[in-house]
């Protein structure tokens, strides 16, 4: 055991200064390897804390929404509507929710406007998301001016900001009083926007949605469920499209590796030649090689792994950040919950370790097992 | 059975069945004893280096069989035939071939690394053999930047690192002047007087004709001549 400690330890110690002759090339490999991993990395961790946080910010969100469908068009549910759903078995609670959508041309972006029943802001006042405070250049305590679709002008009181933790949901979000909403987008005092189910046994979910339906027919029911895969599929989509273009980047760099590895130098192949010449055999010079790859590919995906979470967990991402969030005028800013998943961990240095290590092991394989009289015979 | 190396009519062809193939060595039988000093003489392409790489197992025969020490060694598989090369021979290269960027010590310290051997122990034995070379002060010296003299006492010192019953020197002289040369003679001399096996290829005349050679082949055209 001891024996094998001390060869690995001097077969590292000659690949430190293997490493160290050509500390040039070997740094710009570093660099670009580095690079490749950031860019994954920073997607893969990017996305997965957004469906963390996805899921943690529905887990309070309600189990079945119900919305109107007129002529396949959205539109408002009535009072009348909600209270046929109350009674139903297995529904615990019943809220209908007014809320819509309003595009401020000041700033050039949409805003959700919504009621809120319990615990309103007072009239005239309004709760606002962090991205409308930015993008208004507004705090607590200003006046927000929004002309209604009917053409007045309403100025409300900002009473209070959301907090950058909740951005992901409430970024766009202006709150304010039930009153204050029917009169600015002029709608009946009895219609709302949808209606919010809250369903005593979460098994019973799917019978309850199905009762809903059957009780309102032409209603459209989404359950939380579905909410969560869709927003999966979303980044799953978005993290994917970015992970096919970093698998390009990854492919090519193994390429170069291979080739740089494949053509290997002339005096890399003679180093070959030389220690097999002396005494070592294919074993030894592909452990060294081995070590040669992990050490480059461990201090590549360390760094870049560091330098992902860095760049995603303290600068939100900047870089990954307008694909994987969504390309609106009011991007959220959120703080995401720092998370490192051991699967992802292992997918991402599949993608990295993985091909560079082939790619260097290979070729030095191929140099290991020619006879290594061909050093003396070189020299004939 | 005093011989410590057999070679058995052993021929070597390189490029074998191709359009440029080759016969290096024919029917060459030979065995060497413990303590001698043997010169391979002939003009060159006469098969020394060939006879010298399938002597050290750097190469196999295509055809005989290699002995050491009574135990055939040519159909070992690679890496026991690896672990054989490693304890048995030294060799030193007509271009030395030392790794260039890494300093005198660590190019001979380097055969002792697959032997997993403590790095003390091994530095230790390399400084001294660079000592009794008059090499102590340029051990951590890069080998790129020392003269042709001592790079050849870097790759004897590489050779003997493992202490090997046998060293191999393939035109040892070949590029060194004459006082060199007559020091590499003495150093040779004094590797056989210690009872190792020394074999050297060279058609340089300061060797083959100097008065230390025990034993004298000669090659021509693959074949020993008289």
């Amino acid at each position: 055991m001891h024996a094998w400690i001390n060869r690995q330890s001097l077969l590292v110690d000659y690949t430190l200064s293997a490493l160290a002759r050509h500390a040039g090339r070997n740094l710009a490999i570093l660099a670009v390897y580095s690079c490749l991993v950031f860019v994954l990395a920073s997607t893969m961790l990017f996305s997965d804390a957004l469906r963390r946080e996805s899921r943690a910010l529905l887990s309070h969100s309600p189990d079945v929404l119900i919305q109107k469908l007129s002529a396949g068009r959205h539109a408002f549910l009535t009072a009348a509507d909600v209270e046929r759903i109350g009674p139903l078995r297995g529904v615990s609670r019943i809220e209908g929710r007014r809320w819509g959508y309003f595009y401020d041309p000041a700033v050039r972006a949409n805003y959700t406007l919504m009621a809120v029943a319990s615990d309103p802001p007072a009239r005239g006042s309004i709760r606002v998301g962090e991205g409308v405070a930015r993008l208004s250049g507004l705090a607590k305590g200003n006046a927000l001016a929004l002309r209604s679709p009917e053409g007045p002008l309403h100025v409300f009181t900002i009473e209070g900001v959301f907090r950058e933790e909740s951005s992901l949901v409430s970024t766009d979000l202006v709150l304010m009083h039930p009153e204050d909403w029917i009169e600015f987008f002029q709608v009946a005092s009895d219609l709302c926007t949808d209606a919010a189910v809250t369903v005593v046994n979460p098994a019973e979910v799917r019978n309850v949605a199905r009762k809903v339906a059957e009780r309102l027919p032409g209603s459209r029911v989404v359950l939380k469920e579905e909410i969560l895969r869709t927003y999966d599929s979303l980044f799953d989509w978005r993290e994917g499209l970015l992970l096919a273009l970093a698998s390009l980047l990854a492919a090519s760099f193994a390429v170069l590796a291979w080739n740089k590895a494949s053509g290997l130098a002339a005096d890399e192949r003679r180093e070959i030649g030389i220690l097999k010449a002396i005494g070592w055999d294919t074993r030894d010079v592909l452990t060294m090689k081995l070590w040669e790859g992990a050490l480059v590919s461990g201090c590549a995906f360390g760094t870049g792994l560091l330098a992902a979470w860095i760049h995603v967990f303290h600068f939100r991402a900047p870089l990954v950040a307008p694909v994987l969030a969504g390309w609106s005028v009011l991007y959220p800013r959120f703080d995401l919950t720092p998370s490192l998943d051991p699967w992802m961990l292992l997918t991402l240095s599949f993608l990295t370790i993985f091909p560079y290590t082939l790619a260097t092991l290979v070729p030095a394989w191929k140099a290991a097992i020619t006879d290594p009289d061909a050093v003396m015979r070189g020299s004939e | 059975m005093n011989s410590f190396i057999e070679l058995e009519a052993i021929r070597k062809v390189f490029h074998e069945g191709e359009h440029n193939e080759f016969t290096a060595l024919r029917d060459v039988s030979l065995s060497f004893s413990r303590g001698s000093l043997t010169v391979l003489s002939g003009p060159s392409g006469s098969g020394k280096t060939s006879l010298l790489t399938v002597l050290g197992c750097l190469s196999r025969p295509t055809e005989g069989r290699v002995k050491v020490e009574g135990e055939l060694v040519s159909n070992l598989p690679e890496p026991l035939l690896a672990v054989v090369r490693r304890r048995t021979f030294g060799f030193v290269f007509q271009q030395f071939q030392l790794i260039p960027g890494l300093s005198a010590l660590t190019n001979v310290v380097l055969p002792a690394y697959p032997t997993g051997k403590p790095h003390r122990v091994i530095v230790d034995r390399g400084l001294a053999l660079l000592s009794h070379l008059s090499l102590g002060r340029l051990a951590h010296e890069r080998v790129e930047r020392l003269s042709g003299g001592e790079q050849q006492r870097v790759a004897i010192a590489r050779a003997l690192i493992n202490d090997p019953p046998v060293i191999l020197a393939d035109e040892p002289t070949a590029n060194l002047d004459s006082a060199l040369s007559s020091a590499f003679l003495q150093t040779a001399r004094e590797l056989r007087d210690e009872g190792r096996t020394v074999i050297l290829s060279s058609h340089d005349p300061r060797i083959c004709d100097a008065p230390e050679i025990d034993r004298r082949i000669r090659l021509l055209d693959g074949r020993i001549t008289p």
